[in-house]
């Protein structure tokens, strides 16, 4: 997503980008307009913009290259790529999201009224026909109401407005400092203060141990790609025994059978001081028990496996 | 008030004037007078004769300037002689959410150089978004000798250097309260600042500050403020520390712990739990900053006479909010975060009979990606149980038409009702329509209104009602809402008591805000940002009323015609001088 592709008057390349597979076929493009992607129903880079079967035309979940400031399209869209909707509002706004309003409401960076959507004034004239600029970090747009239903999903991005929702600075700085995301219980116990959680990793056989931090995966696969990548200069020389050296270089799937297959098991030192196997208890709870690694050989986990069993049965 | 401008002049002269129909004394009325303490009922009576102007203005000891820019520092002191407590209030109040340019002024030095000269025994001064600065704090330290009171929200441009040199000077110092402020928080050393022979603190409230404070030094202060009944610690101050305070001050009647999530053992935590059931008198309950529910249990003996918890930096969830709650059942104000979600506030409507006044404070307003907060049907499990409530602040996700509608028909008495809806311009979630008649159903019950502010999908239609229904209304904040010209003048042309209107992104132009010409001279202001109103607009309202002061700030960038933010508001004073560039004065 981040190379500059030949874009059409709206800054929409040809080329479908991954997101729009699914809705190309719908697309007009006898005329180029695009009109379904001016509603930008666009999903999120690398993402099959899965909430647009869902959602309807009520997801306006903008890419980055909306915002022009941030990421991806950012190079692309300072040639000077004219955003223009042929929506005939007043004056003649020079884009979407430029500051000027094009005779209406907004200032340069405020979410425009209620009845707009981006796709929406294509559609129908009215109230607010302003376009709408992406504040902060989040570059996404909240839906307007581009069909007359602005209902809005609860997973649909927002554009960051100034002063909104109208919450004093003091609350807003506090709140962010400790966010309080408490989906489950095992969330709350593991938002100890700490931002980070580092584990020594052993493994068998090399020569010295690695330090990872829990904090930053969020599932064992997550931990268990990164271990191997890790670890991948370790295990080359074991590749022989296997008869697989004719292989170039050492592919994931390879180390994968390493680690999950005979060769190696991925344990763990839990704050009783037992040796558990990785993988039985959910991923928060681990996280918590969690005090060191151990890419185990298999050999010697053979005793493992039962004991860990045992205690998992007895703490559920 | 023309006709009270010859009485200035008079100001020397004995008050001892003759010839006056009233039966009563001078010395007399001004004792009845003096007993008037609200200001709307001083400024009343002040409007009778020029007698009672004058025994009214001579007992006033407190005076409260809604908008600082409205009169000036002489008119003041020329007016009343013997203030001892001042009220000002400066910014308007969408500067809380950083829509006004940072130096756009209300500076409190000219006031207190003019109290310094007139008011030598000034006592209190309470300041809400004013402009102050460490100069200031310490300028008002030296020049008051008598200083009691101080209370800052809201407030910005000082640091915690200029705490030190309040709590240097100040001998007689019994209230520092310090709120809300956007303040410089270089380090907790100024509580050290204190003298030895310091006794006098009743309230102490820093829950304002981030930084760790000198722990002994506080210690040692609660120590020997005896009367002290106001204790707001901020975050830095651990559970333990909290205890070793409480040792000392059981006559708290209001309490702002620190943090609430240290790892105690058993006896310390039996220490906590005792420590505060010996605080009888405590009726404010406020802090809890990342409270563990684990703890919370040693709240509850403390908390028999509960009226007001504020859990508003606790994110509780709902369980734990209701185990919390049966202990409170005389609970009338009551603060919390959405993190207790529907459940949490069923157990509030089933367990609070008494309650008069709910906010709801969203935990994570700018991500989508929560689902869970508070909808419609939290809110109406509280109206259920609660029949009292009338002030409430509600943020959520999803409102209906019908929920509201429930709502006010359990509690009519609403007489401030804020509901935002977060995401701006957002329908019934149900009936996908406009959320008009859940305002029309609150303004057509609550017939008590003071305060609306609205959210949601809101045509023309929500202000027609308003200004049709809401008679008492001082106060509407609007946003994201509105079709056209006609809803604000709806407003404009209704609602007789309206003191203070906030406007901000909707379509509302120069028709609309001409339309209140004869209004804004009793009301306090009006601010309209991100509409629809022009340069031209502004100054033919400037040219029509010269009384009213208005104010454009302009936004980098935007069309030179556009005025995107106005200030409109009275003032006896004329416009104001110290408007920096970004301020225009029509």
């Amino acid at each position: 997503m981040s190379k500059p592709i030949e874009h059409d008057y709206i800054g929409l390349s040809e080329q479908p980008f991954p997101s729009m597979e699914k809705s190309s076929d719908a697309n007009d493009k006898k005329n180029g307009l695009r009109l379904k992607d001016t509603e930008l129903r666009l999903g999120l880079p690398g993402s099959n913009s899965p909430e647009r079967e869902v959602h309807d035309q009520n997801v306006l979940s903008l890419k980055s290259f909306v915002s022009g400031a941030k990421r991806g399209f950012a190079d692309a869209l300072d040639g000077g790529v004219k955003w223009v909707f042929s929506r005939g509002s007043g004056g003649g706004s020079e884009g979407l999201f430029s500051p000027r309003r094009g005779g209406n409401n907004n200032g340069g960076n405020d979410l425009s009224g209620p009845d707009s959507g981006l796709g929406g004034p294509v559609s129908k004239d009215g109230d607010a026909q302003n376009p709408l600029v992406v504040q902060e970090k989040k570059c996404q747009v909240a839906s307007g109401s581009s069909h007359g239903n602005g209902n809005t999903s609860a997973t649909a991005s927002k554009a960051q407005v100034v002063g909104w929702p109208p919450i004093r600075s003091f609350r807003k700085n506090t709140m962010a400092s400790h966010p309080t995301k408490n989906d489950d219980d095992y969330n709350a116990e593991a938002k100890l203060g700490s931002g980070c959680l580092y584990v020594k990793v052993s493994m068998d056989g090399a020569p010295y141990l690695r330090k990872v931090d829990l904090k930053i995966y969020g599932s064992y696969k997550e931990l268990s790609t990164a271990l191997e990548k890790m670890f991948s200069c370790f295990t080359i020389g074991q590749c022989g025994s296997h008869g697989v050296s004719s292989r170039d270089g050492l592919s994931e799937s390879l180390l994968i059978d390493l680690l999950h297959g005979s060769e190696y098991v991925l344990t763990y030192e839990d704050k009783d001081g037992d040796w558990m196997l990785v993988g039985d208890v959910p991923w928060v709870m681990f996280t918590n028990s969690c005090k060191r690694l151990r890419i185990m050989k298999s050999t010697e986990a053979i005793g493992l496996a039962p004991r860990a069993m045992e205690k998992c049965k007895n703490r559920t | 008030m023309e006709s009270f401008e010859l009485k200035r002049s008079k100001d020397s002269v004995n008050s001892d004037q003759s010839a006056h129909w009233s039966s009563f004394p001078d010395e007399v009325l001004e004792r009845v007078l003096s007993r008037l303490k609200s200001h709307r009922d001083r400024s009343s009576a002040s409007l009778v004769c020029k007698d009672w102007y004058h025994a009214e203005r001579w007992s006033r000891t407190n005076v409260f300037i809604g908008n600082c820019y409205s009169v000036s520092q002489e008119i003041v002191v020329r007016r009343f002689s013997r203030i001892r407590s001042v009220t000002l209030k400066g910014k308007p109040r969408f500067s809380d959410f950083n829509l006004v340019p940072e130096n756009w002024g209300a500076n409190i030095h000219a006031w207190l150089v003019v109290f310094a000269a007139k008011y030598p025994f000034l006592e209190e001064l309470r300041l809400k978004r004013m402009a102050i600065n460490d100069q200031s704090l310490e300028f008002l330290a030296v020049s008051f000798p008598n200083f009691k009171a101080l209370s800052l929200l809201s407030c910005d441009g000082f640091s915690t250097n200029g705490l030190a040199a309040i709590a240097t000077h100040c001998k007689n110092l019994t209230e520092l309260d310090i709120q809300e402020n956007d303040i410089d928080d270089i380090g907790g050393s100024w509580l050290s600042c204190f003298p030895e022979s310091f006794t006098s603190l009743e309230v102490l409230n820093f829950a304002n500050l981030t930084s760790d404070i000198n722990f002994d030094a506080l210690e040692k202060l609660v120590g020997r403020c005896k009367s002290m009944r106001v204790l707001k610690l901020n975050r830095s101050v651990s559970l333990e520390q909290l205890q070793r305070l409480l040792v000392n001050a059981p006559r708290l009647a209001e309490l702002g712990t620190g943090s609430f999530s240290q790892e105690l053992i058993v006896r310390e935590y039996e220490e906590l739990e005792s420590a505060l059931s010996n605080c009888k008198n405590m009726h404010t309950l406020s802090g809890l900053w990342d409270a563990k529910g684990i703890y919370l249990p040693a709240l509850y003996p403390a908390c028999t006479h509960l009226t007001f918890l504020n859990l508003s930096y606790a994110a509780l969830q709902s369980l734990e909010l209701a185990k919390l709650l049966p202990h409170r059942r005389r609970l009338k104000h009551l603060w919390v975060l959405d993190t207790v979600e529907d459940k949490g506030l069923e157990a509030v409507g089933l367990n609070c009979p008494l309650l008069e006044e709910l906010r709801v404070f969203p935990a994570d307003p700018f991500d989508d990606e929560i689902v869970h907060g508070v909808t419609d049907a939290g809110f109406v499990a509280v109206s259920f149980g609660c029949p009292r409530l009338h002030y409430v602040l509600y943020f959520c996700r999803q409102m209906t038409n019908a929920a509201v509608a429930t709502i006010v028909q359990n509690c009519p008495d609403f007489t401030h009702f804020r509901l935002c809806i977060m995401n701006p311009g957002q329908p019934d979630h149900l009936t996908n329509e406009p959320m008009d008649e859940a305002f029309g159903a609150v303004v057509k019950t609550c017939t008590k209104l003071q305060r609306l502010s609205v959210s949601g999908r809101l045509t023309d239609r929500t202000f027609e009602y308003i200004g049709r229904y809401a008679k008492n209304l001082e106060t509407l904040s609007v946003a994201f809402a509105g079709s056209s010209d006609w809803g604000m003048q709806c407003v404009l042309g209704g609602c007789p008591k309206l003191r203070k209107l906030e406007i901000r992104d909707c379509p509302f132009g120069n028709a609309a805000l001409l339309s209140g010409l004869e209004k804004y001279e009793s009301m306090r202001s009006l601010w309209m940002s991100a509409c629809n109103v022009t340069m031209n607009g502004c100054r033919l309202l400037a040219r029509e009323m010269p009384r009213l002061n208005i104010e454009v700030m302009k936004e980098d960038g935007s069309d030179d015609s556009q005025a995107d933010k106005v200030y409109v508001y009275r003032s006896i004073a004329g416009p104001r001088r110290d408007a920096p560039r970004s301020v225009l004065t029509l």
